[in-house]
């Protein structure tokens, strides 16, 4: 089983992103569940939602408190929220920045394990016209942990997006081919 | 056969609602309401449910319309939470003396004060008493079925009683996981069209509450009891037929590695998944415990309840909701009443946890069993304890 943690403020997606991550997998034939985290929901305050994928019926409903992926919208998050608290050691932190890996491990508190970085502020932008980065992240998400099918994580986001689904594919591809990623 | 989607628990249960083709929805669209109802609206709105949607302006409206609403033979539903549940209380009541069967899904959320919006017992635990029909779901897909089989039941003639559909507000509500809608020709076959004996309609006047004098309130209420008591079957029979037609089985009790179990944990709702989890790391270190799940908590399941326990030492009793000053949990003192005639009966372990929302863990479990181990030996000091409690 994998559990994923995501960062974002309110209002930037965090909650769809989890979401369409936890669609992509059951329609895939895993089995997933994606929650909030249960509050009141302020926008631009530090929001976080949760993903579990596994392939085997998920027996619990207990929060998850030692992520395997952490997955960060906002670039502006890691210097002022402990993003990697109780990520394991061989887990996974996927950030949005335009930093180089020496600076952001800094941010991360010498953070040692795996990384993986796009700067989805600028995709989202182009692809966009707003920095909205839950899609774009989705993107990096796949790369990063190929953990899901593109064809099923494309077919959440039109099934959700519907017209605007094409842009944020293209959004995600983008992430996909612009992903750096450091072990 | 049905299909299996990801879908939000509660948008899940509309849709299945949906299935159900009710008349009518009365519902209070604000705090503290679910997507259950919003996602109807949505449906009645767009046309793709043909049901009249009565938005209220509180709780206490809104079952009341449902009342009315089901007296004229629409087949009605509502769901509610919380502090919206308690301002219902009043009618509640009324619906199973008058024989109105309504359906009503809780989001099981905790009461106020402190002000909480999170999931605990509290707010149904304060409708024990209102002669409803209750069940508690585990996780999506049976407060999916459980809805259809709310509906088959309530409408039977032989039962003609509401129901409440409980599931854990957020751990529940919230969440989005993999959920198999059947198809609409299943629901059909399973459900037969809402045919009331009695209904109000002016052509043919009749009068539904009268007042009840001293020389038949008794009278009145022991025959709404005879009949509630006789709902036992047509409810177990129902999820027979389910069984029939949708290939998942219910029963009023659950056990979980029961077997040569010495400690039993019991817990209704949705947290009985994490605790199942706890059992098999039990199990695996050489302890023998096993895990009872209360479904049907009204009418109480006593023979499912006597013989699920058969030949346990220990039954740690875990209740999500606190009765102030009393000799436990709401859980507990039921299952303590049940078992006092019971010979070779288990001792009984009372825990209160998850209240507001706060997380039980795998661990918490574990820790509850080997109090109950504990307790095997010495007895406990309270009759009850709080779990969690930082100092």
């Amino acid at each position: 089983m994998i559990e994923v943690r995501l960062h974002g403020r309110g209002g930037q997606g965090a909650v769809t992103s989890a979401e369409l991550i936890a669609v992509a997998a059951i329609n895939q034939g895993k089995y997933a569940q994606a929650f909030p985290s249960f509050g009141p929901e302020r926008r631009g305050a530090p929001v976080q939602a949760f993903v579990r994928v596994s392939e085997e019926p998920i027996r619990t409903r207990e929060k998850i408190y030692f992520p395997d992926v952490v997955l960060v919208l906002d670039p502006s998050l890691p210097s002022i929220v402990n993003v990697t608290a109780g990520l394991k050691e061989d887990g996974l932190v996927i950030l949005n920045s335009n930093k180089d890996e020496k600076e952001l491990r800094k941010m991360l508190g010498g953070w040692q394990g795996k990384l993986a970085v796009v700067d989805a502020t600028k995709i989202a932008l182009e692809e966009l016209g707003l920095p909205i980065t839950n899609t774009t992240m989705l993107g990096a998400f796949l790369k990063a942990t190929g953990l899901l099918d593109q064809k099923y994580l494309e077919e959440a986001l039109e099934e959700r997006f519907g017209r605007l689904a094409e842009k944020n594919k293209k959004a995600m591809a983008r992430a996909i081919k612009e992903i750096k990623i450091y072990q | 056969m049905g299909k299996r989607i990801a879908k939000e628990v509660s948008i899940a249960v509309a849709e299945a609602v949906k299935q159900c083709k009710v008349d009518v929805i009365a519902a209070y669209p604000i705090t503290p309401q679910t997507h259950i109802v919003e996602h109807l609206s949505e449906l009645v709105a767009n046309g793709e449910l043909d049901a009249e949607y009565i938005t209220v302006e509180s709780e206490h409206s809104a079952i009341s319309a449902c009342l009315g609403s089901v007296a004229t033979g629409a087949r009605t539903f509502t769901s509610t939470s919380s502090q919206g549940l308690a301002l219902m209380h009043e009618i509640l009541f009324i619906a199973p003396a008058l024989r109105l069967p309504v359906v009503m899904v809780v989001a099981n959320r905790a009461l106020s004060a402190p002000i909480s919006i999170w999931n605990d017992h509290g707010d149904i635990m304060a409708q024990r008493d209102v002669g409803w029909i209750q069940t508690f779901a585990e996780n999506g897909q049976e407060a999916v079925d459980l809805v259809y089989h709310a509906f088959r039941v309530a409408e039977d003639r032989r039962v003609m009683f509401p129901v409440i559909v409980n599931l854990d507000g957020f751990n529940l509500s919230h969440m989005i996981e993999p959920i198999e809608l059947p198809d609409q020709e299943q629901v059909d076959q399973y459900l037969p069209p809402f045919k009331p004996k009695y209904k109000l309609d002016p052509r043919k006047p009749i009068s539904m509450g009268p007042v009840g004098i001293p020389e038949i309130y008794t009278e009145a209420k022991k025959a709404q009891d005879e009949a509630f008591k006789n709902a036992y079957k047509v409810i177990v029979k129902a999820w027979d037929e389910f069984e029939k037609i949708f290939g998942r089985r219910y029963r009023p009790i659950e056990t979980y590695r029961m077997d040569d179990a010495e400690v039993a944990l019991l817990i209704m709702g949705s947290l009985a998944e994490t605790a199942m989890t706890a059992v098999d790391k039990m199990r695996e270190a050489g302890k023998k415990v096993g895990l009872v799940r209360i479904r049907l908590w009204r009418p109480f399941p006593l023979r499912d309840f006597v013989r699920a326990v058969k030949g346990v030492k220990m039954l740690a009793v875990i209740d999500r909701a606190l009765s102030p000053g009393a000799t436990g949990g709401p859980v507990a003192v039921e299952v303590r009443s049940a078992l006092y005639q019971v010979p070779g009966r288990p001792r009984i372990a009372n825990f209160i946890a998850g209240l507001g929302g706060r997380d039980v863990t795998v661990e918490d479990f574990e820790e509850m069993a080997d109090k109950a181990y504990f307790y095997m030996k010495k007895k406990p000091k309270e009759p009850y304890e709080m779990i969690g409690v930082k100092e």
